[in-house]
């Protein structure tokens, strides 16, 4: 089943001299539970790509349908909204709220979606333990190595029970051994949860663990490969 | 979760906010002090002529106020007087013969105000008595004994002992003079109150001029409490009934009335003043955080948190900051005018200054609670005013934009 269909997504920057075309008319579908690398040198157009499946960007032109809507046709609050329910993002520099906790993080955005405290408490412990770092629920962002806040930027990412989550360059400010233990965590919590999801990357180690790769060149689909990996 | 991001965001940079609510809690401090020394100054000064001039409340005859006609009297002015010291919260009624006249010592003349007064009645009306600096309160001399103030003792040069000679109209509208002897010199720091009226005994007065025994021009009144002002006004009139007129301090002197309120609308243009000039601090710390954290609040959008909401969270930590200084300045501020209050501020190296307008030289500030609440209220609403400009920045943050910040 498909979560994502993309059809014929453009998008221009106007700059003063000229017009760059970053994404330039890609179509491609993604189906539930895949695990897949979008790859491709820097300014290939990774991020901006996965930056308009995330309702981040809007595209100059083209659709985006998740679950059946087209996210560029709701209002931009809706789309905050569609945001918050249906895509969990996980970033390169973590981007965890600093004054809050672990266990706090993972609970916002559940409060966000205005979900009773008693579940939110359960579900937090819950994630944390899956990602490894129950035991770090009270510390802050700044108590913990940048592996183990990149745990917790997943199981935020994971909490509102997303249709997909989008990590752009998570391993980039990795150490290698965090990298391969983040990366086996999310390969788990993709067949635990079934959940989708999808990587701006041009780590090797990710690609080697991605099941699906589309590498992507002047805001072009190069090529577009399955793997199978267990 | 709001409040406890926005209140946690505040200790992100302990030096700023700190050096922001020290300067917060100084500007409201220093309106608190300046709030209880002006409403101590100015209250003491009311009570003063209160005690001393007026009394809380006076009848007369409706048209004596403004004509000081010596016939408009009130006929029947004991009778009045027993009526309304049967009245509760009534603590002192007395009765005056009012006269202006010309008073005059060996050496000079000038014109006085007289009251005729009861002696032990005046003591429990103004507090007269308590005012004398040399010699007693109508004792000593038997015969025809004046109470003067001490600018007027000096103007007329005399002194305790001293014969003066009073020129009245008499009832009849003669001419009439009597000799008095000054029994005491009072001194009430007003000065010219001190210099202008004297007080002599009702039944002196009333065999110089011929005035009817049970009569009187002014019953002057003293209550338990200001704030039952209205309700024993009130009765005090259905006494008196309609051919005389009942005045409370308030009307009698309007402009003490309103030395409280202009005191009052002057201390909040004080405060708001402090508080606008906070403000720009504020403004400026506000949008320092808001550019700091371009990129956390472009993430707090993309995983969906609505613009309300980051508008409230910038708008709260402003408001916080600011009551957070605010409410020590007025705990501190608190702290110190509730000391005064027992403990006078000594001006008296300034005290002829202050004798000259009738304030005293010893001030006990007076803390006025309904201020501290709406002080609070200013210092919210500036918390929020602060915000508004930041709060509108932070909106303007692309996610996608805010996220590419490294």
């Amino acid at each position: 089943m498909n979560v994502i269909e993309i059809k014929d997504l453009t998008k221009i920057y106007n700059t003063s001299e000229v017009k760059v075309k970053a994404v330039n008319g890609i179509s491609i579908d993604f189906k539930e539970g895949e695990f897949t690398a979008v790859v491709g040198p820097s300014g290939s157009g990774k991020t901006t790509f996965l930056n308009m499946l995330g309702g981040l960007d809007k595209p100059t032109s083209g659709d985006v349908i998740i679950g059946g809507q087209n996210i560029w046709q709701l209002n931009s609050r809706k789309i905050i909204d569609f945001r918050m329910n249906n895509i969990g993002f996980v970033f390169q520099s973590y981007n965890l709220i600093p004054v809050l906790t672990a266990g706090e993080n993972v609970e916002f955005i559940m409060q966000l979606q205005g979900k009773p405290k008693k579940e939110r408490e359960k579900r937090t412990r819950e994630l944390l333990e899956a990602v490894g770092i129950g035991d770090r629920i009270k510390s802050r962002p700044s108590k913990l190595s940048g592996g183990q806040q990149q745990r917790v930027a997943v199981a935020r990412a994971l909490a509102s029970r997303p249709k997909f989550i989008l990590a752009d360059e998570p391993t980039a400010n990795l150490d290698s051994s965090s990298t391969s233990s983040l990366l086996e965590l999310m390969s788990q919590m993709n067949k635990k949860y079934n959940t989708t999801f999808i990587f701006a990357t041009h780590d090797q180690r990710v690609m080697d663990k991605a099941r699906r790769i589309i590498t992507i060149e002047d805001g072009k689909i190069l090529s577009d490969e399955h793997f199978d990996r267990k | 979760m709001l409040l406890s991001i926005s209140w946690r965001n505040i200790w992100r940079n302990k030096v700023r906010s700190l050096v922001i609510i020290f300067s917060v809690a100084l500007g409201i401090f220093a309106g608190v002090i300046a709030t209880a020394f002006f409403k101590g100054l100015a209250d003491q000064r009311i009570q003063k002529v209160i005690s001393t001039e007026l009394s809380y409340l006076q009848i007369h005859k409706p048209k004596f106020l403004e004509t000081n006609d010596f016939t408009d009297y009130i006929l029947n002015a004991d009778g009045l007087k027993e009526k309304v010291s049967k009245i509760p919260g009534v603590t002192g009624v007395s009765e005056r013969i009012v006269i202006q006249s010309m008073a005059a010592s060996a050496e000079t003349a000038t014109g006085v105000l007289i009251s005729g007064v009861k002696p032990e009645d005046e003591i429990s009306v103004t507090s007269i008595n308590n005012k004398i600096i040399d010699g007693e309160y109508f004792k000593g001399i038997k015969r025809n004994p004046v109470l003067i103030g001490k600018k007027l003792a000096e103007k007329l040069n005399v002194k305790l002992r001293s014969k003066i000679v009073i020129t009245v109209q008499d009832i009849n509208n003669n001419i009439t003079s009597g000799a008095f002897r000054v029994v005491g010199i009072y001194s009430t720091d007003n000065n010219i109150f001190d210099g202008s009226n004297i007080f002599v005994r009702y039944s002196d007065i009333q065999k110089l001029t011929n005035f009817p025994s049970t009569a009187a021009h002014e019953i002057a009144i003293n209550i338990d409490n200001n704030d039952k002002l209205p309700i024993i006004s009130q009765k005090i009139k259905e006494v008196a009934g309609a051919d005389l007129s009942v005045k409370n301090w308030k009307e009698l002197r309007p402009e003490m009335n309103y030395l409280t309120e202009a005191m009052d609308m002057y201390m909040y243009i004080f405060i708001i003043i402090i508080l606008l000039a906070l403000l720009f601090g504020i403004i400026n710390t506000m949008l320092m955080v808001v550019m700091e954290r371009t990129k956390e609040i472009g993430m707090l959008m993309a995983i969906g948190m609505g613009k309300i909401k980051i508008f409230s969270m910038v708008v709260l930590e402003s408001i916080l900051l600011s009551l957070t200084g605010g409410i020590v300045g007025i705990f501190i501020g608190g702290l110190a005018a509730n000391y005064w209050e027992t403990t006078p501020i000594d001006l008296s190296m300034w005290a002829e200054g202050y004798q000259q307008l009738g304030y005293d030289a010893y001030v006990y500030t007076q803390l006025d609670y309904i201020m501290l609440v709406n002080i609070t209220i200013l210092v919210i609403i500036t918390g929020v005013i602060a915000s508004i400009y930041p709060a509108y920045k932070a909106l303007k943050n692309d996610p996608a934009d805010a996220l590419r910040i490294e």
